[in-house]
């Protein structure tokens, strides 16, 4: 590389960078398809969050619809989408098991404490493999999975009253109006 | 009408600013000296101007004057009058007029210094910072004016965020914003010199003190923030990698290579056109984090207005500002001459490998903070990376660095060969990792992190004890003349190194062996952690002046005896109907007790939670070391004002002659 060219990296680097920014100003999250759509959800077994000597394993769910959220402690955005689930959670419609990623259990606990609990269960998955199985790009995330087990939609971001009212609800009571065979 | 003048004097300073940005620079290209020495009284006009300005607008909040919107919307009638001054800071549009008028302090204090500057040089430097300063003025009148009235007036403010409401509001913004805007000379500087293109030897010398006082500002900036978070949020924290706190440490990062980079291109002229990018990046990541904390592109808890219109404009104008500097180097860096060369092994490429380390470091913590940006730009949503993505970059490029730190200084200029560096290191390395071994085993913890961690600042210890050891060996003078034989810039160097092993020995010893209970306590209920017995005695109930608190007391003994009592506070802010925890901490050398109240139950009972916290007090010393260092490196003699006092100039030159002597 000729020096001038060596010489023009930093302003090339810096224009790609601006480009990004200038795009950022103007988001909203949306969702996105996943490759995992309609495919058996992942299984795993992990710790509990209360009690770490019981394991959960999405095959307890089987039969019913139920939500998996992933999210953190120290999670910026998930600050904005806990309430959203605490109020969801008390209109009963459908159970939201969580899913604690890379955190650690006294933070965890603490956040729960504070907020208020809007989970059936929350499993701690501290090393963050079963985020990897699940292609969790980073919390808040949320996947609606149906009576058989299988993923019907992804939410990347915070779950909105938005999300809830025009996507996630209708598609949770669809779910649950198919017969089980 | 007050806010009107003041409103009024911020268009004359654009004006001014325009003047200065333009002028001087044109009058340096053409040889018109009278153009040129236009510079010095136009930055000491703008910066009456904007002085003033910011004078009005402390007037608007300390005499209540709720027909300002700015004022209206962060301050109150009950709020402390320190506070409403604070206040001023405590919302966009006023930190914006705090960054203005800061870089108008530094642009006078450049006029003021700027003696043994060239004149184009001066006039260029100067014109570099009117330019800034047209952005940020610009800025503020269009989109964020603080002046705008509220028609008709409130009775009374919306309050400032109790967040804000701590003594930390008055130091932490005023001192981060000197260190961020300070970056701003040493930029000017560089720019100056590709305008000119006369980046040598002396371009180095003159911009190095700048860049170390910006420096020192910035760390105790980021310092009296963490220790602010520390006693303010409650979870016993002091680093949460949240995107403002890496928008303050990436230009920590590029200017502490910055500094150890002019030090070379002072001393052997290398690196030239490095330092002049690390110059320009220091400056651009300042401006970065003040698009990234004002345009509200990332969810924070330092965000304030999320309006697209100051988005893109602040956008536009770092397009200008970084994209045209960086162009300017594209241009000009190629015809920079390479410099004196050196050996692989040697002072110039451990400096360089650190600056790298430092660099790629920065890097790293700019693409955390941005990966959700950049994510959320290509259409998949809002996400965090956090702490787990920090902790695991950032870890793994620190520890080279420091140990190269230790290396460097020893090391000769030009060519160290292995085997006298090894020599002269072997003791450093033993007793450094005996040290790391054996301590753990006391303690009764091992951990290889532990181990690692305590290795790095023993390491720093041990090579910092070395160095001063042989130097005044060295100088077979007796201790005093010794000490004073070598310069307050090596001594500095020495003293901030020493810090960041303080820093170091701090975070290993209170991330290995902190530990915490959250309990709940009835009145008389007594709770245990680390030998210590925690009785609570209740709370009670206070008035401040714009909130309630419930004040809780824990009173601390060890083996009956009373040791300190702990006073927690639950708040309760009346106007913006918030709660905020004040933790009660009992700081001592060797550990923090602390306790925060957490939510009141049935029967007098709250849940509580209690912390304990070795050592975590040395992560503040030190970086008190650091800032220590930087202070003495700028009184060394060479940045004294030469004509003052000739006799002691003349005694001092005395010494170095005869330790010179003595070296050769």
């Amino acid at each position: 590389m000729k020096p001038w060219q060596r010489a023009l990296i930093p302003l090339v680097l810096f224009l790609v960078v601006a480009g990004f920014l200038f795009k950022g100003l103007f988001l909203n999250p949306k969702e996105i398809p996943s490759p995992l759509l309609g495919k058996p959800a992942p299984a795993f077994s992990l710790p509990r969050l209360d009690n770490a000597e019981i394991q959960f394993s999405p095959k307890e769910m089987l039969g019913q619809v139920w939500l998996l959220n992933a999210w953190a402690s120290w999670c910026p955005s998930c600050v904005d989408e806990h309430p959203v689930l605490v109020a969801f959670s008390k209109a009963n419609i459908a159970p939201v098991v969580g899913l604690d990623y890379k955190d650690t259990q006294a933070d965890a606990q603490r956040w729960l404490d504070k907020g208020g609990n809007p989970y059936v269960v929350t499993v701690m998955d501290t090393d963050g493999r079963v985020g990897i199985d699940y292609g969790v790009y980073g919390v808040p995330e949320t996947y609606v999975i149906d009576k058989k087990g299988m993923i019907a939609y992804k939410q990347t971001g915070p779950v909105t009253e938005e999300a809830l009212r025009d996507t996630i609800i209708p598609l949770v009571k669809k779910l649950q109006s198919e017969v089980n065979q | 009408m007050i806010p009107e003048i003041g409103h009024f004097s911020l268009i004359l300073a654009l004006l001014v600013a325009l003047l200065l940005g333009s002028l001087p620079i044109i009058g340096a290209a053409r040889g018109n000296a009278a153009w040129m020495s236009l510079a010095k009284p136009l930055s000491r006009v703008q910066f009456l101007l904007i002085g003033f300005a910011f004078v009005c607008l402390a007037y608007a909040f300390a005499t209540k004057d709720y027909s300002v919107l700015y004022v209206a919307s962060n301050s109150n009638s009950k709020l402390p009058l320190a506070f409403r001054i604070a206040a001023v800071w405590g919302g966009h549009e006023g930190s914006l007029l705090l960054w203005a008028l800061i870089l108008s302090i530094w642009t006078v204090a450049v006029s003021l210094f700027s003696k043994h500057l060239p004149d184009d040089m001066r006039a260029r430097i100067l014109g570099v910072m009117g330019i800034i300063s047209v952005g940020f003025l610009l800025f503020m009148l269009m989109v964020s004016n603080p002046f705008e009235r509220l028609i008709p007036a409130a009775i009374d403010g919306r309050d400032l965020n109790p967040l804000l409401q701590d003594p930390g509001m008055i130091f932490h913004p005023p001192m981060l914003y000197m260190g961020y805007v300070g970056f701003s000379v040493a930029f000017a500087f560089a720019i100056a010199a590709l305008l000119g293109g006369q980046l040598d030897a002396a371009w180095a010398r003159w911009s190095r003190p700048w860049t170390t006082l910006a420096w020192v500002f910035l760390t105790l900036g980021i310092m009296a923030g963490s220790n602010w978070a520390y006693y303010e949020l409650g979870w016993g924290g002091w680093w949460f990698w949240d995107a403002v706190e890496n928008a303050s440490f990436m230009p920590w990062l590029v200017g502490t290579a910055l500094i150890h980079s002019l030090a070379v291109t002072e001393k052997r002229g290398s690196f030239k056109a490095w330092t002049v990018l690390l110059a320009i990046c220091a400056f651009s990541l300042s401006l970065l984090g003040t698009f990234l904390v004002r345009s509200g592109v990332l969810t924070s808890v330092h965000a304030f207005a999320t309006d697209p219109r100051r988005g893109v404009f602040i956008l536009a104008f770092l397009i200008v500002v970084i994209g045209g500097s960086l162009a300017l180097f594209a241009w000009r860096a190629p015809t920079v001459g390479r410099g004196g060369k050196f050996d692989v092994v040697s002072r110039e490429s451990f400096l360089l490998a650190n600056n790298v380390l430092l660099a790629v470091a920065a890097t790293s913590v700019l693409l955390g903070t941005l990966y959700p940006l950049f994510v959320d730009a290509l259409g998949y949503g809002k996400i965090s990376v956090g702490p787990p993505y920090f902790d695991a970059v950032f870890a793994p490029l620190m520890a080279p660095a420091l140990f190269l730190m230790g290396i460097g200084p020893i090391a000769r200029w030009k060519e160290a060969p292995l085997p006298e560096l090894a020599k002269r290191l072997r003791w450093a390395l033993g007793i450094s990792i005996a040290l790391a071994i054996i301590l753990p085993m006391m303690l009764g913890n091992f951990t290889p992190w532990i181990g690692f961690g305590l290795f790095l600042a023993f390491w720093v210890l041990a090579t910092s004890v070395e160095l001063i050891y042989q130097r005044l060996r060295l100088s077979n003078l007796p201790l005093l003349a010794s000490i004073r034989s070598n310069s307050r810039s090596w001594w500095g160097m020495v003293i901030a190194h020493l810090g960041i092993a303080v820093f170091t020995f701090g975070v290993t010893i209170v991330k290995g062996y902190e530990s915490e209970i959250a309990v709940k306590m009835a009145p008389g209920e007594v709770a245990h952690l680390a030998g210590y017995d925690f009785t609570f005695d209740g709370v009670r109930e206070v008035q401040g002046p714009n909130y309630e608190a419930s004040i809780g007391q824990i009173h601390v003994s060890k083996n009956g005896v009373l040791r300190t009592i702990l006073e927690p506070q639950k708040r309760f802010y009346t106007v913006t109907n918030m709660p905020m925890t004040e933790a009660g901490i009992s700081p001592h050398l060797i550990h923090d007790l602390y306790a925060s109240l957490g939510e009141p139950l049935e029967n007098g009972a709250w849940s509580v939670r209690i912390y304990h916290k070795p050592l975590v007090e040395w992560i503040w010393f030190g970086c008190l070391m650091m800032g220590f260092g930087g202070i003495l490196a700028l009184t060394d003699k060479r940045y004294r004002v030469k004509n003052r006092n000739k006799s002691i100039e003349h005694l001092d030159s005395k010494v170095t002659a005869v330790t010179s002597e003595v070296k050769a």
